[in-house]
């Protein structure tokens, strides 16, 4: 299983547009573990756009509070798991390695809680959704549910 | 003899309506069928995004539902779906909602919904719940005006016909029931076999006070009045002053079992009762009803568990008015009353005799003075009469043909409605003049103003419900759609300003400002609150259980995919449950679950909602399933497949979504 999982993994990292034609969920299988695929252009791109909506600064924590990771990852489990994977890999969204790098915490914030706007006005969203042509849904997230999500994007990212 | 007065009752209707037709095309000046001018059509425009003034809550008749128009556009938002299955939303299919329709003769599919009827605060809309009647297999229904969905639904026992219902008290306090139909009733059972020619002697009518909650709006049988065996008809409940009281029409004083078209129009007036039920409400308190065995269901749906339950119900407490004074009186009104409308002074009962040429008006004060005086005319089984005059206002002379009913401004006008002469006439309440009338197109039934049988009408327009469409729309064959009319009553004179289409056949409406129920809308429901007993939290959670031979497929859906929707292990014999749940929180989002075969409909499901559908497989192989209802560019590819092996196979149970049932890559 985890060798079908990395070679889709690499075949991924060559395969950007195809939103949600391989993704991996299964009642038997865990996804977890799989290789994380080439760093992309896209992960390599740094900005400081943060987006359009209610979030202008997100101060950071460092260690991690582990009960907003906590909060966070069940959030995860319930609204964002069925489109985000941990990995790379992307099914219907991208998957959230790396995110935090790629993107500033306030644009994580504000596509999160402001989706219809990002959508339809930031450049990196509306460029996004021209990739995955599935609009990320508003998932009913509180400014403080998002900041839990983004903990626990973070707890993510140093784990991989 | 009996086919020659048919005849000639048949011919007095048709000549009245021609003579309506006529005397509107002809003799009164150009015909106003093509009268809306630019003026009527700006009235009425609404701007594409733009929201109307007022919801019309429309009863849908046969069809079983009630539906929601805008004010002024005539357009329709919704249908919802009270005593009939409805395949479009899943409701009296899928598991969850079966219960809502289950009766003491089972699961009723079916109904005919006549009326809704608005709760009341102080007298006025306030936006919480609209209730509606089944007319054949007596039940009402509450619908809650935040989700627009039907949550409770409660049979009437001793009943037949449940036609004067569910006209609301001043404060939502209780919503009646009175049969239309009466039937034998003896001490020792509701309906036993007797000769339908016994009707004199066993036939009983009732009506039923059903209570409201007034936190929940949960409904319960209050009590039950036993009544002489007449038609019930319509009701109103008594506004202020008279609040204590409900007034309901009856017909067939005659207690004619047979042909009642002619034996039931012979005495040249029925009757009008006043129920006094605060009276009734006190000895119902103090223990002096009896207890009846009855058998009845109530059913309630609640949105946290996304789920309905039906339990029966054994006993019903009724009163004999006979035998308590002050309950129950009964006022002549000409021929055969039908409306029976309390203006919103609270102070005037309007009775309209379908076969009257004059309009009564009794007066609330009136009637308490003869029942103080006991200015009685008689009793009718053992319940007092009250004389006509005592108790009469005064008669509006020559108003129409044929009144029905009458809605009001709460600028001291009554809106009175004429089937045979097909038209809506104005007068005044106080002067009993009649002071416009318009045609209508054709043969109204129900008129309603919006706020018109509150306290506080807001005036402004007046819909008219017509029973005959004919020829006002393109035709589509032997059936037409049905109708309703707009008219402006802002100035002096009534002004029609639009024909539009509705469905089923509506009878009564009712129309309430949109500022009352459109910022409480529910947009979608919580996942975090989600408490049904096979809700899949997360897509991490989905999977597939075999119980003996049942399958549970707990599901997940969001754009654009199920999870699972690669099944196999299915075998012939298994009846299969999908419990979909709806992961999105998005408004407007939902997600429909179709799978072949399937005899029952589809699902559509809510954002945070779960539904189930029961499927049993009827043969072996691969059986698809999708999504029904447009969720994103990718809708199309939302599906999967069911694969159904024989009995006696091996194959294990398992399920997928991406992963590990890719197709296999040949290296």
């Amino acid at each position: 299983m985890k060798t079908t999982s990395t070679l889709m993994a690499l075949a991924l990292a060559g395969m950007l547009y195809a939103c949600g034609d391989s993704g991996s969920t299964s009642g038997s299988t865990e996804t977890n573990g799989a290789a994380a695929p080439e760093k992309t252009e896209e992960q390599k791109a740094e900005h400081d756009n943060k987006g359009i909506g209610s979030i202008t600064s997100v101060t950071l924590n460092n260690p991690l509070d582990e009960g907003m990771v906590k909060a966070g990852k069940d959030i995860y489990d319930l609204k964002c798991s069925s489109c985000h994977k941990l990995d790379g890999t992307r099914v219907v969204g991208p998957g959230w390695e790396g995110v935090t790098s790629r993107r500033k915490p306030e644009w994580i914030m504000n596509f999160i809680t402001n989706v219809d706007e990002m959508l339809n006005k930031d450049a990196e969203a509306m460029a996004m959704l021209e990739e995955c042509l599935v609009r990320m849904p508003n998932q009913n997230l509180t400014e403080k549910d998002a900041r839990d999500v983004l903990e626990f994007m973070y707890k993510n990212d140093i784990k991989k | 003899m009996k086919n020659n007065t048919l005849k000639i009752w048949i011919g007095i209707i048709l000549t009245g309506t021609l003579a309506g037709f006529l005397s509107f095309a002809g003799c009164k000046g150009k015909p106003q069928s093509a009268g809306t001018d630019a003026d009527a059509a700006s009235k009425v425009y609404v701007s594409p995004g733009k929201h109307d003034e007022f919801y019309n809550i429309v009863s849908g008749g046969f069809s079983g539902q009630m539906t929601v128009y805008g004010i002024p556009s005539g357009r329709l938002f919704r249908i919802i779906p009270v005593f009939s299955v409805d395949p479009t939303s899943g409701y009296g299919y899928s598991e969850e909602t079966k219960p809502m329709l289950n009766t003491s003769h089972g699961f009723v599919p079916w109904d005919d919904l006549h009326h809704p009827a608005l709760s009341l605060t102080n007298g006025e809309h306030d936006g919480r719940w609209a209730f509606g009647n089944a007319n054949n297999t007596p039940r009402i229904g509450r619908i809650d005006m935040k989700t627009f969905r039907t949550v409770d639904i409660i049979e009437i026992p001793n009943s037949s016909g449940n036609h004067s219902s569910p006209f609301i008290t001043e404060n939502s306090e209780y919503v009646v029931a009175g049969t239309r139909f009466s039937y034998p009733m003896d001490d020792a059972e509701s309906n036993p076999d007797v000769s339908i020619k016994t009707y004199k002697q066993n036939f009983k009518g009732t009506v039923s006070f059903v209570k409201v909650d007034p936190q929940s709006g949960n409904m319960s049988l209050g009590f039950q009045l036993l009544l002489p065996g007449f038609n019930f008809d319509l009701a109103r409940a008594g506004k202020k002053g008279s609040h204590d009281w409900v007034f309901f029409s009856c017909y067939n004083s005659e207690q004619a079992n047979t042909l009642l078209e002619v034996n039931a129009s012979q005495k040249d007036k029925d009757f009008i009762m006043a129920v006094n039920w605060k009276k009734c409400e006190e000895l119902v308190a103090a223990g002096k009803a009896m207890k009846k065995k009855v058998k009845y269901a109530h059913n309630t749906y609640d949105e946290i568990t996304h789920t309905a339950k039906s339990e029966m119900l054994t006993e019903v407490n009724v009163l004999d008015p006979k035998q308590f004074e002050g309950l129950v009186y009964f006022m002549p009104c000409p021929k055969s009353p039908h409306g029976c409308d309390v203006d919103p002074t609270g102070k005037f009962i309007i009775g309209s005799g379908k076969l009257a040429a004059i309009i009564p008006v009794f007066s609330f004060d009136k009637i308490q003075k003869a029942i103080a005086e006991k200015t009685y005319e008689g009793t009718f089984e053992g319940i007092p009469v009250l004389k006509y005059d005592a108790v009469l206002h005064g008669e509006v002379k020559k108003p129409g043909l044929g009144p029905l009913h009458t809605e009001f401004d709460g600028k001291g006008f009554a809106y009175t409605s004429f089937f045979v002469s097909s038209e809506i006439v104005k007068w005044n309440i106080e002067k009993l003049e009649v002071v416009d009338r318009v045609p209508t197109y054709y043969s109204i039934g129900h008129l309603c103003v919006p706020g018109g049988p509150t306290t506080k009408p807001h005036g402004k327009y007046v819909i008219a419900y017509n029973k005959i469409t004919k020829d006002r729309y393109l035709p589509t064959g032997p059936e037409l759609t049905q109708s309703a009319q707009l008219y402006s009553i802002e100035g002096d004179k009534m002004k029609l300003l639009l024909d539009f289409p509705t469905t089923g056949e509506p009878h009564y409406a009712e129309a309430i400002p949109a500022s009352l129920i459109a910022p409480k809308s529910t947009k979608i429901f919580k996942l975090e609150e989600n408490k049904h007993p096979y809700v899949t939290m997360g897509e991490g959670k989905a999977k597939v259980e075999r119980k003996g031979n049942e399958v549970h497929v707990y599901m997940t859906s969001i754009r654009s995919h199920f999870t699972p929707d690669n099944i196999e292990g299915v075998k012939m014999g298994d009846v299969v449950y999908f419990h979909v749940t709806n992961l999105e929180q998005d408004w407007d989002v939902p997600h429909g679950f179709a799978i072949k075969g399937a005899a029952n409909a589809e699902l559509l499901i809510m954002p945070g909602e779960t539904q189930t559908l029961k499927w049993v497989p009827d043969r072996v192989g691969v059986h698809p399933m999708y999504c029904t209802d447009f969720c994103s560019a990718l809708h199309q590819e939302m599906q999967g497949y069911v694969r159904v092996s024989p009995a006696n196979s091996n194959v294990p149970l398992s399920f997928s979504t991406g992963g590990s049932n890719q197709p296999e890559v040949k290296q």
